[in-house]
C-alpha cells in the first residue's frame, strides 16, 4: 500500500446518515424534503429495483433453479445482496453462544429482504414493565407514535383491517387480498383451535396510492421478495431514497464502510470516516448532525469503535449500555401437507408476496409460563417451482393413494410423473414470531483480537436464549399442532420439538429483527439515547434504527423504526431551527 | 406476438420483459414494466459482480466424465420419460442441471460419483458390463432393485444404491420440473401480472368452503 491520505470531502453537510435502510431511508426521505443538505452513506452498492431486475423470471432462467448461495441465502432471485457471511467481515461468538448475524449490503439496506409484514406496537408493548413487572418502559407511549404511524401509513401505504383489537391497533388500510385457499382452510382450523386468524397487514399497494405517480398498484406475482421493478411494494431504496434525491438535497455515498463518528474537543460529533471499497482510500464527510441508521448490531459497533478523549468508552457510552439488550424475535415454525388438497385444480394464485392472513397474540400471558406472546405467520400453496420441488417424493408416494390407486414408494417414470403433479399445492406451513426478553446479560462488543479487511474491530456476539423463549417455542409448537391437526393436515417437518433442542427455537439472530443495542431512556445511566432517539451523552447525534427499542413486542419491527425515524427527523428540523444542535 | 416465436424468444433471452408482459396479457389489465438492464454471462437476471465470478468459475469447471453424464442421461429418461403431458429429461436437459449443480453444491458430488461407480460395479457382477453398456431391460432390472426403497429394506447388499437412486431422483425431478417444460407439466400458472379476485367459485364450491361477507366487503376486488 502507498502513502495513506484522508479526504476531506469538501462539502459541509446539514446531516450526515450511515445506513439506508428502513431508519435512514426515512430520515433522509424527511429532511431533504425539509430542504437540509443530506449526506447518505451505505456499505452496498446502488439498487434499484426497476433496473436491478430478478422479478417474474421463471426458474429456468436461473442455472440453479433459484436455490439459495452464500451471496443470496433466501434463494438466487432474491433481491438482498449478502447475508449470513460476507467475505473479510468476519464476526465472532463468546464460547458457548449463538447469534447469525444478517448483513444487507446495498442501497436500501434490509428492507430489501424483509416479508413487508408491517405492523404496529400497541400501547402495551411500550409498557411491559408496568404490566409483567420485566424489562423496562419505553420513556414513550404509543400516543406518542400514534400520529407517526398513520402518517406512515399514508405515506408508504399498508393493506390489512380494522379490527378494534387493543394491542394490534387499527390503522390507515389498503384493502387485503382474499385468502386463498389453503388460507380458508387455516382459517378455519385455526378457528376451531381457538386461534385468531385476520387479514395481514403489509406494505404493499393493491391500489394504488393517491398521491402518488412514482408507484404503481400491485400486479400479484407474489414476488415482493424480488424487488418491485413499478414500486408496488415498500422497499427503502425505491419508496425513500429515491425521492429523496429527487429532492437535490440528498447525495448517496455508495460502497463507503463506515469506521468511526468523528468528534470534537466539546465531544460533539462533526461528522464520519469511512473506508471507500472501491479505492479503498479514507475520507472524512462532515455534517451539523450525525445519524446512525445501519442496523441495531452495525451502529452500536460504530459507536463502540468511535473512542475518543470525551468518550473513552465509545460514542455516548458512559451508561455502558451501548451493545446491550440485543434481542431478535423468536421463531419456530412447523408444516406439511394437506391431503384435501391433492390433486387440485390449478389456477393463478400467487396473490401478493406474502400472507394473505395472519394471526395476531391471542392469549393473555399472566396465564402462561412465559412473559411475551407471538403472532404466527402462514404459508403454502402453488408457489412457482424452484430447486427442491419433488425431492423426498419417495417419503409420499407410498403414503397416499395417487389419484385412487395406491403404490410402492418411491419408483420412477410415467407413474412418478403423475405422483409430482398430484402432490403439487398441497404444501401448508406456519412460523411463530415472538417477542424476546431484551436482558443485559445479552450483548455484543468489540472483540479485541480481530478486525474486518478494512481494518475495522468487529462484533463479538454474546446471547443465550432463557427459559422464557423457550417456553413460548414449546407453546408455538402445541398450538401449530392442533392447528394443523384441525384443518385436516398431515405434518412432515417441524414436529421434532423437544426439552434437547428448545423445543426447536430458532438461533438467536436468525428472525432478522435485530434491536436494542442502544436503547433508548429517561435515565442516562441506563439508557444510550433520549426519547427523542437522541443521544443522552452527544446531543448532535442520533440513532433511528433497532438500536435504539427497548423492548421489540411480538411485531415485526420496520413500521416502528419508519415512525421513530420520521419522528427524530422532525425533532431534529425543529432544533436546528431553534439552533439547540 | 405469435406464442411460439414469443416462448423462443424466452429461451434464447432475447426478448424484454415488457414485451412479454405484453405479449402473455390475459386480462385489460395494462401494467407498464421498464425493461431490465442487460446482464453479462448469458444471465437474465440482475448479478453482483461476485456473483458473476463465481458463476463464470462454474462454467469453465467439469465435474462429471462424458461416461459418469452418459449414464446420469439414461437414468434420468428412466426416471422422467416422455409421457402424453411432456417430454423426457434428457428433453428438458437435465443432464447439464445435473452437471451445474453437483458444482453450485459440493456436497452432491460424492454421493453422485460414487454412486454411478456403485452401480456400475454391481452391473459388471449381475451382467458384466456397465450401466450404460447394458440392455435396456438389464437397465431396468437394476433401477428396479434400487427405486423401491420399502422392497429393498432388509438387503444390506442394495441399501447404498437406494441412497444414491434416491438422490438421483431427486436431482432429476427437481431439474426437470423447474424447466419450462416442466412447469408447463405441472400447470403452474403464475409469474404473470394479473390481479388476484380470489378462489375461483368452482373451487370454493368444490371444498365446501366460502368467504365471509366481512372479507367480501372488505377485501380488494377487481371488475
Amino acid at each position: 500500500m502507498g502513502q495513506l491520505n484522508i479526504k476531506k470531502q469538501p462539502k459541509q453537510y446539514d446531516v450526515v446518515i450511515v445506513g439506508s435502510g428502513a431508519g435512514g431511508g426515512m430520515a433522509s426521505y424527511v429532511l431533504s424534503k425539509a430542504g437540509l443538505k443530506v449526506c447518505l452513506i451505505e456499505a452496498g452498492p446502488m439498487y434499484d429495483p426497476a433496473k436491478n431486475v430478478t422479478q417474474l423470471k421463471g426458474p429456468w432462467e436461473s442455472p440453479r433453479r433459484g436455490a439459495s448461495t452464500k451471496f443470496r441465502p433466501f434463494g438466487d432471485f432474491d433481491a438482498c445482496y449478502h447475508g449470513w457471511e460476507i467475505e473479510g467481515e468476519p464476526y465472532t461468538h463468546a464460547p458457548g453462544t449463538q447469534w447469525d448475524w444478517w448483513r444487507a449490503r446495498m442501497l436500501g439496506g434490509r428492507t430489501n429482504h424483509w416479508g413487508r409484514i408491517s405492523l404496529r406496537f400497541g400501547p402495551k408493548d411500550f409498557k411491559r414493565r408496568s404490566i409483567d413487572g420485566l424489562g423496562d418502559d419505553w420513556p414513550i407511549g404509543y400516543e406518542d407514535v400514534k400520529p407517526f404511524y398513520d402518517k406512515v401509513d399514508k405515506m408508504i401505504g399498508v393493506f390489512g383491517t380494522n379490527e378494534g383489537l387493543e394491542n394490534d391497533p387499527d390503522g390507515f388500510f389498503l384493502p387485503p387480498p382474499k385468502p386463498r385457499l389453503h388460507e380458508i382452510l387455516i382459517k378455519n382450523g385455526a378457528t376451531k383451535a381457538g386461534v385468531k386468524v385476520i387479514p395481514a397487514r403489509l406494505s404493499i399497494l393493491t391500489k394504488p396510492l393517491p398521491d402518488n405517480k412514482d408507484r404503481k398498484g400491485c400486479f400479484f406475482c407474489s414476488q415482493c421478495s424480488r424487488g418491485c421493478q413499478v414500486y408496488a411494494d415498500f422497499s427503502s431504496s425505491s419508496v425513500l431514497v429515491k425521492p429523496a434525491i429527487a429532492t437535490g438535497n440528498t447525495d448517496v455515498i455508495a460502497n463507503a464502510m463506515a469506521r468511526e463518528v468523528l468528534t470534537n474537543k466539546e465531544g460533539l460529533a462533526t461528522g464520519v470516516s469511512y473506508i471507500n471499497k472501491d479505492d479503498l482510500q479514507e475520507y472524512q464527510v462532515q455534517g451539523k448532525v450525525v445519524i446512525l441508521a445501519a442496523s441495531a448490531c452495525e451502529s452500536s459497533r460504530l459507536m463502540l469503535n468511535s473512542k475518543s478523549q470525551r468518550h473513552p468508552n465509545g460514542i455516548s457510552n458512559s451508561s455502558n449500555v451501548v451493545g446491550k439488550y440485543l434481542h431478535d424475535s423468536t421463531g419456530a415454525g412447523m408444516g406439511g401437507y394437506i391431503p384435501g388438497l391433492f390433486g387440485r385444480k390449478r389456477y393463478n394464485e400467487d396473490g401478493v408476496g406474502g400472507m394473505h392472513v395472519y394471526s395476531p397474540w391471542w392469549l393473555d400471558n399472566k396465564k402462561l409460563d412465559f412473559p411475551r406472546g407471538y403472532h404466527i405467520e402462514y404459508g403454502g400453496g402453488m408457489g412457482m417451482p424452484g430447486y427442491g420441488i419433488g425431492m423426498g417424493t419417495e417419503k409420499m408416494n407410498g403414503k397416499y393413494a395417487v389419484n385412487g390407486k395406491k403404490k410402492e414408494a418411491g419408483g420412477y417414470g410415467a407413474s412418478l410423473k403423475e405422483d409430482i403433479r398430484y402432490f403439487y399445492g398441497a404444501g401448508v406451513g406456519m412460523a411463530g414470531r415472538g417477542e424476546a426478553m431484551a436482558l443485559e446479560s445479552n450483548y455484543c462488543e468489540i472483540d479485541p483480537g480481530v478486525v474486518d479487511k478494512y481494518g475495522i474491530p468487529v462484533l463479538r456476539f454474546n446471547v443465550k436464549y432463557s427459559s422464557y423463549e423457550i417456553n413460548q417455542a414449546k407453546h408455538m409448537k402445541e398450538t401449530f399442532r392442533e392447528i394443523m391437526h384441525e384443518m385436516g393436515a398431515v405434518i412432515t417437518w417441524g414436529d421434532d420439538a423437544t426439552a434437547e433442542n428448545d423445543y426447536g427455537l430458532e438461533t438467536p439472530g436468525k428472525i432478522i429483527h435485530e434491536a436494542g443495542t442502544a436503547r433508548m431512556g429517561n435515565d442516562p445511566k441506563k439508557s444510550a439515547l433520549n426519547k427523542w432517539s437522541q443521544a443522552h451523552d452527544c446531543k448532535n447525534l442520533f440513532v433511528v434504527d433497532g438500536a435504539q427499542f427497548v423492548s421489540q413486542a411480538d411485531k415485526n419491527i420496520t413500521w416502528t423504526i419508519l415512525a421513530l425515524s420520521m419522528r427524530a427527523s422532525e425533532y431534529i428540523i425543529d432544533e436546528l431551527k431553534k439552533n439547540n444542535i | 406476438m405469435d406464442r411460439r416465436k414469443s416462448i423462443k424468444a424466452l429461451i434464447m433471452g432475447t426478448v424484454s420483459t415488457s414485451v412479454l408482459l405484453e405479449a402473455c396479457k390475459d386480462s385489460n389489465t395494462k401494467i407498464a414494466v421498464k425493461p431490465e438492464a442487460v446482464n453479462t454471462a448469458g444471465l437474465n437476471y440482475d448479478r453482483t459482480p461476485e456473483e458473476l465470478a463465481d458463476y463464470k468459475k462454474l462454467m469453465t469447471d467439469k465435474f462429471f466424465t462424458d461416461d459418469e453424464l452418459a449414464t446420469i442421461s439414461i437414468l434420468a429418461d428412466i426416471i422422467i420419460p416422455k409421457d402424453e403431458v411432456s417430454g423426457n429429461a434428457s428433453e428438458a436437459a437435465v443432464p447439464a442441471f445435473i452437471e451445474f449443480i453437483v458444482k453450485d453444491m459440493p456436497y452432491h458430488q460424492t454421493p453422485m460419483r460414487g454412486g454411478l461407480r456403485w452401480l456400475d460395479l454391481q452391473c459388471m457382477k449381475r451382467y458384466d458390463k456397465g450401466f450404460k453398456d447394458c440392455s435396456q431391460q438389464q437397465q431396468i432390472e437394476m433401477v428396479d432393485l434400487i427405486a423401491y426403497p420399502e422392497k429393498a429394506k432388509g438387503k444390506p447388499e442394495l441399501t447404498q444404491g437406494v441412497v444414491f437412486f434416491n438422490k438421483m431422483r431427486d436431482l432429476t425431478v427437481t431439474g426437470f420440473y423447474t424447466t419450462q417444460m416442466g412447469v408447463k407439466d405441472l400447470g403452474y400458472l403464475g409469474n404473470t401480472p394479473n390481479q388476484w379476485n380470489g378462489v375461483p367459485d368452482d373451487v370454493l364450491k368444490q371444498y365446501k368452503v366460502a368467504y365471509t361477507e366481512k372479507e367480501l366487503k372488505e377485501c380488494v376486488s377487481f371488475t
